[in-house]
């Protein structure tokens, strides 16, 4: 199973856990694991077209899914997702 | 029978090479290391154009810095060619260097032959003291110290991040600070923002960082900008300085920073932080991603929790103020790698660092087009803010 860090901002949408493990071979399949299991993610990170959030970041190990075939690309279980919400703290 | 000193400098400069100040002048700033081994005194009245000061007390231990090669091209001058003619005798019998040359004449000749010197900043014997430990680093010493004096930095609030950026910046003597802010120093404050104090409470807090700061080192010039950043004022207020650190605590000011930092291709050490994490990133305009390539939209207003008042552990923007700090130096003295086209992202709680990469995009609305391209409509293109933080409740 993949794991699956999470931000600050997405945490008490999966009872407080800093990092998640979830089932599947794509990036996809993993987040949609996360969400089955956490169904408050869902907005956070999917639009009404089904696709990723313009907002939200996914990188696999250190790579934007962007850049690599994104929704698509393939998962290992030893990969470590990472999702990625702008933040703006400062003060 | 050992020899006398005059006879030992002259075998010494029958073994070694030697170059006519007139085969220097062309090779003057253009590629070839020339070294200036007098002592530092006698470089305060001037020296060769682009020549990197070295005493001669300090050669074999800093070489390297200035010709990490071997077998690169080296020419040693001092002011009459005698310590040079050692020093060369040196680097290439005891250090391997294979190419060094030892100028005729030193510094004297080239100055009578009317070739063009420089004047060396010159540091007070204050600042000597005051910046020693900065000397003593190779990736910093004179030129980084005098990078640093000269450099014009811009810190975007006083607040939690501004404030420890802001005092060691002050400490390791960048000249010119300027400050944004239009808050005033409240208690709630001092958990974490350690350049205001309590006796300080209710003055504006570019009033009292510019206390803290010329309390720390007087040679800083403080810029007060006691206002608030908007698309009216962006460009004359941050035009004019090396580099932005933004530590702002909304998305519509850092998403108008970004545009206009690329404009006027300004980097951007910029730093977030929430409760006990911390994202670290340098946004310098066409050489690496900018704000936008991260990140092309803000978060709706639910999901951005920037708006009220967040929980956050004092000491944190401390340690992600610190990391922008030595950013910020790294940025001015040309030292080491800058995390640019990477982010850095603290959790305290875990004490661990991970890293991503950013890679520019290359629809970016922003950087994927020329400076002039980008119109003053287009920057900071943003809901309204007051309505933006009204929907997040």
């Amino acid at each position: 199973m993949a794991t699956i860090r999470i931000p600050p901002v997405l945490r008490a949408s999966v009872g407080g856990e800093r990092e998640v493990t979830a089932e599947g071979e794509t990036v996809e399949a993993v987040l949609r694991s996360l969400i089955a299991a956490h169904p408050d993610t869902e907005a956070q990170l999917f639009g009404s077209d089904g696709d990723l959030n313009r907002y939200v970041n996914v990188y696999l190990n250190d790579e934007d899914v962007r850049v690599l075939d994104g929704l698509k690309t393939a998962v290992a279980d030893s990969d470590s997702l990472v999702i990625l919400p702008a933040m703006a703290g400062g003060r | 029978m050992s020899p006398s000193g005059a006879e030992f400098l002259k075998q010494i400069k029958s073994d070694i090479s030697e170059v006519d100040p007139s085969d220097v002048v062309p090779l003057v700033n253009n590629g070839v290391a020339i070294v200036d081994v007098r002592e530092t005194e006698e470089v305060a009245a001037g020296k060769l154009p682009g020549a990197k000061h070295i005493p001669r007390g300090f050669l074999e231990s800093r070489i390297e810095s200035v010709a990490p090669d071997r077998s690169q091209r080296v020419i040693l001058y001092c002011a009459s060619g005698n310590r040079s003619a050692f020093a060369a005798n040196t680097l290439v019998r005891d250090m391997g260097y294979e190419r060094v040359e030892s100028m005729t004449g030193g510094f004297t000749l080239w100055k009578d032959r009317g070739y063009e010197t420089e004047t060396p900043f010159a540091f007070t014997s204050e600042q000597r003291q005051r910046y020693s430990r900065h000397f003593l680093l190779p990736e910093v010493g004179e030129e980084g110290q005098r990078k640093l004096l000269e450099a014009k930095v811009l810190l975007l609030g006083a607040g939690g991040l501004g404030a420890p950026t802001a005092l060691y910046l002050a400490a390791a003597g960048v000249g010119t600070l300027g400050i944004v802010d239009d808050d005033v120093v409240d208690v709630s404050n001092l958990q974490r923002q350690v350049i205001h104090r309590t006796d300080t409470i209710g003055l504006p807090k570019v009033d009292s960082a510019e206390q803290a700061i010329n309390a720390l080192n007087p040679g800083v010039d403080v810029v007060k900008h006691q206002t608030r950043l908007d698309a009216s004022n962006i460009m004359s207020i941050i035009e004019g300085y090396d580099i932005i650190v933004d530590g702002v605590d909304n998305f519509p000011t850092r998403y108008l920073l970004n545009d206009a930092s690329v404009r006027l291709k300004i980097p951007v050490v910029s730093a977030a932080i929430l409760g006990f994490e911390g994202q670290l990133s340098v946004f310098a305009p066409y050489d690496g991603p900018c704000y936008r390539c991260l990140f092309r939209v803000p978060p709706p207003a639910e999901l951005a929790p920037s708006c009220g008042a967040n929980g956050v552990l004092g000491v944190l923007p401390g340690t992600m103020g610190l990391l922008q700090a030595t950013e910020v130096l790294k940025l001015i003295m040309g030292a080491g790698t800058p995390l640019i086209g990477r982010l850095l992202m603290y959790d305290a709680l875990d004490a661990s660092t991970s890293e991503v990469k950013v890679r520019r995009d290359p629809e970016c609305p922003i950087c994927s087009r020329e400076p002039g391209e980008i119109s003053d409509e287009e920057m900071g293109d943003f809901p309204d803010y007051d309505a933006f933080c009204a929907a997040a409740g």
